[in-house]
């Protein structure tokens, strides 16, 4: 009888090269996107040592992390525009692909992966960015990199790479109403920390995540790096395959359904172990927000800040004091009782269709909080024109939100789109660590739908009792 | 890269858990396309104030720790963004070891590939150099070959490291040089792929 495998296991076996003792295994890279922010050096080790892109076909390139995201083409920021034309000239020299910050196609890296159709179950992909795990949604090994590594991939298509332990987290039932994919996840890593995936590939399975729409499983799989995971994946089902038909990437025709037919085979066998299992109900989930100044320093809605003074473990004590410090925020206030002054609805995280119409849904007549200043960024060009098509920009600037072009933006704020310190935002991006949105500056993590009655409101609401059951 | 074989280093003591890449390197300074010159921008929000002046209440702007090459953190060291930045600021600055409870996969790997040795010690272990480096001025014994940490007090202590990473590191070399010695086989592999 075959030994029964995880997905993980059969992706890895089809794409091992090389395996040798006391070696790493030699893993082959189906696709590499790249960006211009952890590019530059790469190239430039290429050039150095003489080599060439071995695979420019399997290599894609845009601009995201600094891009502006109002004015455009004009780039202010001299050095910016210096690491964008940087990224222009590489593309051309090694004959890459590239959707600059003027094509159809361009937006942030995790969004258009996916939206190309480039993204496929059962492929290997890389990119110099820790997010790249959100192509796991659709059953393809898909992990961050660094620059050196980013170089090794251009000039091998391959990378020396341990074989990763399993971990499964199987999330059971149906989330509430009101209650999203990036609540999910907050929970995932609030329960079990930000370093329970390190050294893993965290296969996501149960009921609650085969219910997910695929850009609800972007947004779980985007945040696997939170909880320490280079890589989080979902096995592929007629949802992944629906998402994919017609995609310009993707096979056409007769050869989708062979596509198909073969994706069907990336589940994990019945009886196959996994290194670890973790468990959670979904139905016990509630709104999430963070408070402190990692993702895992999360609360439902309805908590309050916790109190350092009852925490016996001294490490664990000075953290929450340093975050508490950082963030402002006295020990048992209510999280109910923050006032933001900014909302941030975008990154890789929270920024396809559906989640502008999910946040635009909580909006619908009313107006952001006069002391709130609010904007949406569309994770991509296409995003962005299917929501106006859809009415969607009015809607938010009726609402006094600004309507921007694709990026990173406020997510790490590279750009011009900068929280001032001290003050707070909700934001539906994924990292809430100190300066992440400007020096000084103060990030509470939630979903879209949060993050919009947020911004009504001017404090944080259970989106819940802002708005009536859509279903 | 520079081989490391072994290294005798003044120790700078770091009790944080969790230190993310964005407090290694600030997102501001990511603009830059060479791979040079991060060291100056270090841990930039914390050893600098708004006004670019430097924090006397930070640990590493203190005399004491001046000319410091081992670096002694928290559980979970360098998790958050894959930033490369970061291993380079800290070679840059000065740092050639590094020892914590654990580190975050990617920067784990960024380390061992600039040449940086990352050690997993435990808790206890940690606990023990974080003590004795905020007390003293205070030096380790970094031995690869022999994967041996020790002090002049009678610490010492065994690591893991796997062989490849030892390997690489002991001799400096080039990976991408190894790499395209398999160039035929990664061919056939990619005829039937």
């Amino acid at each position: 009888m075959k030994q029964p495998k995880t997905i993980i296991e059969k992706i890895w076996e089809k794409h091992t090269v090389v395996q040798e003792p006391d070696k790493p295994d030699l893993l082959y890279i189906d696709l590499h996107l790249v960006h211009e922010v952890t590019s530059p050096q790469a190239f430039e080790g290429l050039r150095l040592a003489g080599r060439k892109v071995r695979q420019p076909e399997r290599t894609y390139a845009t601009v995201d992390h600094n891009v502006p995201t109002i004015h455009r083409p004009l780039i202010r920021d001299e050095v910016a525009r210096k690491q964008m034309e940087t990224l222009r000239s590489n593309c051309a020299e090694f004959g890459i692909r590239l959707a600059d910050i003027d094509h159809p196609d361009q937006g942030i890296v995790h969004v258009i992966g996916p939206q190309l159709g480039l993204t496929q179950p059962g492929k290997t992909i890389v990119c110099g960015d820790s997010h790249t795990s959100t192509h796991g949604a659709f059953g393809a090994l898909a992990f961050g990199i660094g620059t050196s590594e980013v170089e090794h991939v251009l000039a091998t298509q391959t990378l020396w790479q341990n074989k990763p332990k399993t971990l499964n987290v199987h999330i059971e039932g149906s989330l509430g109403t009101g209650v999203t994919a990036k609540d999910l996840i907050l929970a995932i890593i609030s329960k079990f920390g930000v370093k329970f995936g390190t050294g893993y590939v965290l296969e996501y399975t149960g009921e609650a995540i085969r219910k997910l729409s695929m850009e609800e499983r972007m947004s779980v799989c985007n945040m696997s790096i939170e909880a320490g995971a280079r890589a989080g994946l979902i096995s592929p089902d007629e949802t992944t395959f629906e998402y994919l038909r017609d995609r310009r990437y993707a096979p056409e025709g007769l050869d989708f359904e062979a596509a198909v037919s073969e994706w069907k085979n990336l589940v994990t066998d019945e009886g196959a172990a996994y290194d670890h299992t973790v468990y959670l109900d979904a139905s016990e989930i509630e709104p999430q927000v963070t408070w402190g100044t990692n993702p895992g320093m999360c609360l439902p809605i309805s908590a309050n800040v916790p109190d350092p003074a009852l925490i016996e473990d001294k490490d664990e004590r000075a953290s929450v004091e340093q975050a508490l410090a950082y963030m402002g925020l006295e020990a048992n206030q209510q999280l109910t009782s923050i006032e933001i002054q900014h909302v941030f609805i975008g990154s890789c995280t929270n920024s396809r269709i559906t989640d502008l119409r999910k946040a635009a849904s909580v909006i619908k007549g009313r107006k952001v909080h006069p002391s709130v200043r609010a904007m949406v960024v569309p994770g991509s060009f296409t995003v962005k024109m299917q929501a106006e098509q859809e009415g969607l920009d009015q809607l938010f600037q009726n609402a006094g939100f600004e309507w921007r072009d694709a990026g990173c933006s406020m997510c790490l704020a590279m750009n011009e789109d900068v929280v001032p310190a001290g003050e707070r935002c909700a934001s539906t991006s994924n990292r809430n660590f100190e300066g992440r949105q400007g020096t000084g500056a103060r990030t509470h993590l939630a979903s879209p739908e949060m993050a919009a009655a947020a911004a009504i409101e001017g404090r944080f609401v259970d989106v819940r009792q802002v708005v009536a059951p859509t279903v | 890269m520079e081989p490391i074989k072994t290294h005798n280093g003044l120790v700078y003591p770091l009790p944080k858990r969790n230190v993310d890449t964005d407090q290694i390197i600030p997102k501001q300074f990511l603009k830059r396309i060479e791979r040079a010159g991060f060291g100056q921008f270090l841990f930039y929000n914390w050893r600098f104030d708004e006004n670019d002046q430097p924090r006397t209440d930070f640990s590493l702007n203190q005399p004491k720790y001046e000319g410091v090459s081992v670096l002694i953190g928290g559980d979970n060291f360098g998790c958050g963004s894959s930033r490369e930045h970061a291993p380079w600021a800290l070679l840059d600055y000065g740092f050639k070891v590094i020892i914590a409870p654990s580190f975050a996969d990617i920067f784990y790997n960024n380390t061992t590939k600039n040449g940086i040795l990352a050690i997993r010690l435990s808790e206890q272990q940690v606990d023990y150099l974080l003590n004795q480096a905020e007390k003293n001025s205070y030096t380790l014994t970094i031995d690869l070959e022999k994967q041996k940490v020790y002090d002049k007090l009678g610490f010492e202590a065994g690591f893991d490291i796997p062989a490849y990473n030892k390997h690489m590191l002991l001799n400096g070399l080039d990976e991408i040089g190894i790499t395209l010695s398999y160039a035929d086989q990664i061919t056939q592999f990619e005829q039937t792929h």
